[in-house]
């Protein structure tokens, strides 16, 4: 059995590989959902656009759910006090997502415009408002969330309805939330430049040339802002790390320009935030050159990068505490057990593998583009 | 200092999603079978009206399996929202099947069934025929992990207290694996669903036989549908009498709950098939008993008695102090004592802590309770007998009364009587819904039998909550209600819709409605 401490360290990445995964596979169809008003005008072109992503989305949003499984089973207490604290932003992700299964399957069921035009409209929440809110929730991490542990370990969250959910939208926030939105519009809009018929491809491929390059000027402003802000937390002190988690065990302090002190302590961390820097120029110019193929594998290490510098920066913390900086949730003081990291670990290494080599084969079937003539085709059975 | 109108509306929510989401759970976990079955036909033979088959029933499974999916999301985070300490008190246990659940399962299932549905053209035979069957099987490999989770929710083996992280922690994966609560329960939810698929698959057969149109079509579907549930719906009855075997073993008061016995009997106790639980008395009025019966169910044996209410009350008493010990070691252990001497007194009492806990509702310090609080903790043991007692033998009724229609559809088809017997296609038709009542109600028994415990002996329900208030839960469990209630409406309409145009809804152009009226009764076209 691997020791404690490496395996909480091994959970950290995995979470983060997780989340990754979710914004590489999910995002893309979220962010065709976000497209869908812009790039399709009639029926035939969002059917194009909605059947590039119709067999694999359902797939694709598992990686949501496991993250979601992930963290209940190796950072149960970040499970619990996250989504109880953001109880009203989870509700708002959990309803628009509702929208997807039932638009992608019964939007085509029936041939009338206006019930057509409310699932698009629905596939369009569905995508745009989790994309902008998981980009909030990380945007409020950077901030600090005002919760407490009491002595039982039972978490608790300032505010109740609006007044927990206003202030999460905060400027800053809504800015982390802009670049989740944007970066998955920049996926989503290649996907369709490779994989669906004119003329979605085309203005398809207009929306990641121009959006491309505001993801990266965004992404430098949120790291500017940061800097400025002075949000940040240290700990101060702490127990072993491979000792028996208890949270309220630490000293915290909260402290300006703290979110950078791993770039300083390991340079080879900087990888990150160039990466989420220079990907998505360089996107910009594949888009232009029509190389979507390669435009979407650099815009797949962008996303990577971003969500990377987020997590990064955060190390070791995963949920900081505003109200009380001792009861911040961090990579050491909030996992599960020894076995059970250790028995998750496992359950990932033999399965993850085996979803990803069946995950490709369904892409490779189900290749090709997807041609107006296509759709009428099969106009009963496509989505 | 628990508000106890807030946990009502937690458990009304956890309620209301769960309820909801295994509308469209059971038609799933059997339907992926019958689609399996009738395109192993299609690979086998070639005929075309069996790919039909599975393009229709398919086209019907798509339609139920959406709302399946949007609802199921809410499953996955609902523990965290709404039953935050729940999560922390067990994740450590509880997380691990569900995390396994999603890679090894929702993975498998969700993966394929967009090429099953959009793959048809893009595919071989054999490979479409592969991605069918690797789709049943993520779907009953997901009902398997997650009886896992909740089996251990009723019966929580593999793990132990610790008092350092304040929180249930697993001490055997397998033996959490390979509990018998979640074994039994497993393969009786998915015999379930498999019932729940041949009703419906029997039910609109048989109103295409009775209106005369797609023949061949739907004596085929009704052919298999017959089969396949007649072993099923066996099966579900069977497995449901070993589940009560589990129960008799493992959680005696939801048996006795179930049974109404509230003191104990001469063994072998009888089986009450009619009464009226009364909880003020803690007698049943009107009771109809056969003798011997529930002693051969509950212990399989002629000795062993089944233990009553009351002296179950009496024993979670004595549970409650040695509880409290437990809890006042806690306490000095959690402020900061070290001392092996705390550590062995806590360990000695530790089995009971969870019975300790129940005290939180009357008073903060469990160590501090009076003797009132003691009787009253242990009276809340006992759960409200009357909805257990009649949900079971309402469910079981169902169970029986399905089993005879399946038996009567398998052999009047089998000596090809079937279209003499209008009577059996109406009642088939009827009968559409009965499986879905007898779902529910099961789940009720296993859930409000548990009550009032989260996690049985270990976590109280009141306790496991979030620390959210009732504003909250009012707005969210409207929105969840009122959301889901416009989808379902939307799912009927179109289940309806298409379930009535039938087999021409594929738009083949040989069926019914294709070839209009009195056509209708010859050989569609192989």
């Amino acid at each position: 059995m691997l020791d404690y401490e490496t395996l909480k360290l091994i959970w950290w990445v995995l979470v983060g590989a997780l989340l990754m995964g979710f914004a590489i596979t999910d995002g893309m169809d979220m962010g065709v959902g976000s497209l869908l008003p812009f790039v399709a005008r009639n029926d035939t072109e969002r059917r194009m656009a909605i059947n590039t992503v119709g067999p694999h989305w359902d797939g694709n949003q598992v990686w949501l759910v496991t993250a979601g499984g992930a963290l209940f089973a190796a950072w149960p207490m970040v499970y619990a006090a996250a989504f109880s604290g953001f109880y009203m932003a989870m509700l708002l992700v959990l309803f628009a997502l509702f929208f997807r299964p039932v638009g992608f399957d019964y939007r085509s069921k029936i041939d009338n415009p206006t019930w057509r035009n409310a699932w698009d409209w629905g596939l369009f929440a569905g995508g745009a408002i989790p994309a902008l809110i998981f980009g909030v929730a990380f945007g409020n991490l950077l901030q600090g969330v005002p919760f407490h542990l009491d002595e039982l370990l039972r978490s608790h969250y300032q505010g109740s309805l609006l007044t927990a959910l206003l202030p999460l939208l905060n400027p800053f926030a809504l800015l982390a939330g802009v670049i989740s939105l944007l970066m998955l519009t920049v996926h989503g809009a290649l996907w369709l430049q490779l994989r669906a018929g004119e003329p979605v491809a085309d203005r398809a491929r207009t929306m990641a040339m121009v959006l491309a390059p505001t993801v990266a000027v965004l992404f430098a402003l949120a790291g500017i802002w940061l800097w400025v802000s002075g949000d940040g937390y240290r700990i101060v002190s702490e127990p072993a790390h491979g000792s028996l988690p208890n949270p309220l065990a630490k000293e915290v302090v909260r402290a300006a320009h703290a979110w950078f002190d791993i770039y300083g302590r390991l340079p080879i961390t900087l990888l990150a935030p160039l990466l989420g820097l220079a990907g998505p120029v360089l996107v910009s110019y594949l888009a232009k050159w029509k190389r979507p193929g390669l435009a979407f594998t650099v815009n797949a290490l962008a996303i990577s990068g971003i969500i990377g510098t987020a997590g990064l920066s955060l190390f070791p913390f995963i949920l900081p505490s505003s109200l009380d900086p001792r009861s911040s949730l961090t990579v050491w003081d909030a996992t599960s057990s020894h076995l059970t990291l250790m028995v998750m670990f496992v359950a990932v290494a033999v399965l993850l593998p085996v979803v990803l080599a069946y995950t490709v084969w369904c892409y490779a079937h189900m290749w090709g583009r997807v041609t107006a003539q296509e759709i009428e085709h099969r106009s009963h059975s496509a989505y | 200092m628990i508000d106890q109108t807030f946990v009502e509306l937690s458990r009304w929510q956890f309620a209301a999603t769960a309820l909801y989401h295994f509308l469209f759970v059971p038609l799933t976990l059997g339907l992926t079978w019958l689609l399996v079955i009738m395109e192993a036909v299609y690979v086998m033979t070639g005929k075309e009206i069996y790919r039909d088959m599975v393009k229709f029933w398919g086209k019907l499974f798509g339609i139920n399996f959406a709302l399946g999916v949007a609802t199921g999301l809410t499953m996955e985070f609902e523990f965290g929202t709404n039953w935050s300490y729940y999560s922390h008190y067990v994740g450590d246990v509880f997380g691990a099947p569900l995390a396994i659940e999603g890679l090894m399962a929702f993975f498998l299932e969700s993966t394929f069934i967009g090429l099953f549905f959009l793959g048809w053209d893009k595919l071989t035979k054999r490979q479409h025929f592969a991605v069918t069957f690797l789709t049943a099987v993520g779907s009953n490999l997901s009902a398997l992990w997650i009886h896992i989770a909740n089996g251990w929710m009723q019966n929580p083996i593999g793990s132990v207290f610790s008092p350092e992280t304040m929180r249930m922690e697993m001490h055997s994966f397998a033996e959490v694996f390979l509990n018998p609560v979640a074994q039994v329960k497993f393969v009786h939810t998915v015999a379930a669903g498999y019932v729940t698929a041949s009703m419906f698959v029997l039910g609109i057969s048989a109103w295409y036989i009775l209106k005369g149109r797609d023949l061949p079509f739907a004596r085929r579907s009704f052919a298999v549908a017959a089969g396949f549930g007649l072993a099923s719906c066996l099966s579900v009855i069977v497995l449901g009498d070993e589940s009560g075997y589990t129960l008799g073993d493992v959680q005696k008061v939801k048996l006795a709950a179930i049974e109404a016995e509230w003191t104990t009997e001469p063994a072998p106790a009888g089986f009450t098939v009619f009464g009226l639980p009364n909880q003020t008395t803690h007698q049943t009025d009107a009771a109809l008993k056969i003798p011997y019966v529930m002693g051969l169910i509950a212990t399989r044996s002629y000795d062993k008695p089944v233990i009553g209410l009351n002296d179950l009350e009496k024993e979670h008493e004595a549970r409650i102090r040695s509880g409290q010990i437990a809890y006042a070691d806690l306490t000095k252990i959690r402020s900061g004592d070290k001392s092996p001497e705390t550590r062995a007194a806590f360990d000695a009492n530790a089995k009971d802590i969870g019975f300790g806990l129940l005290l939180k509702q009357f008073v903060e310090d469990p160590a501090q309770a009076t003797d009132a609080d003691v009787k009253a903790a242990a009276a809340s043991t006992i759960p409200k007998v009357w909805p257990l007692f009649w949900a079971f033998r309402v469910m079981v009724g169902l169970g029986f009364l399905m089993l005879l229609t399946f038996g009567a559809a398998f052999w009047l088809n089998a000596t090809k009587k079937l279209e003499r017997h209008r009577w059996l296609l109406w009642t088939a038709v009827i009968a559409i819904p009965a499986p879905w009542i007898a779902c529910e109600l099961g789940w009720f028994v296993a859930e409000f039998g548990r009550q009032p415990w989260a996690i049985g002996e270990v976590l109280p329900t009141f306790l496991a909550t979030s620390s959210l208030t009732s504003g909250d839960l009012i707005f969210s469990l409207t929105g969840f209600i009122g959301f889901y209630t416009l989808l379902l409406i939307i799912e009927i309409y179109l289940m309806v819709k298409f379930a009535r145009l039938g087999p021409s809804s594929l738009g083949l152009g040989r069926y019914h409605f294709e070839r209009g009226g009195p056509s209708a009764h010859t050989v569609p076209a192989e």
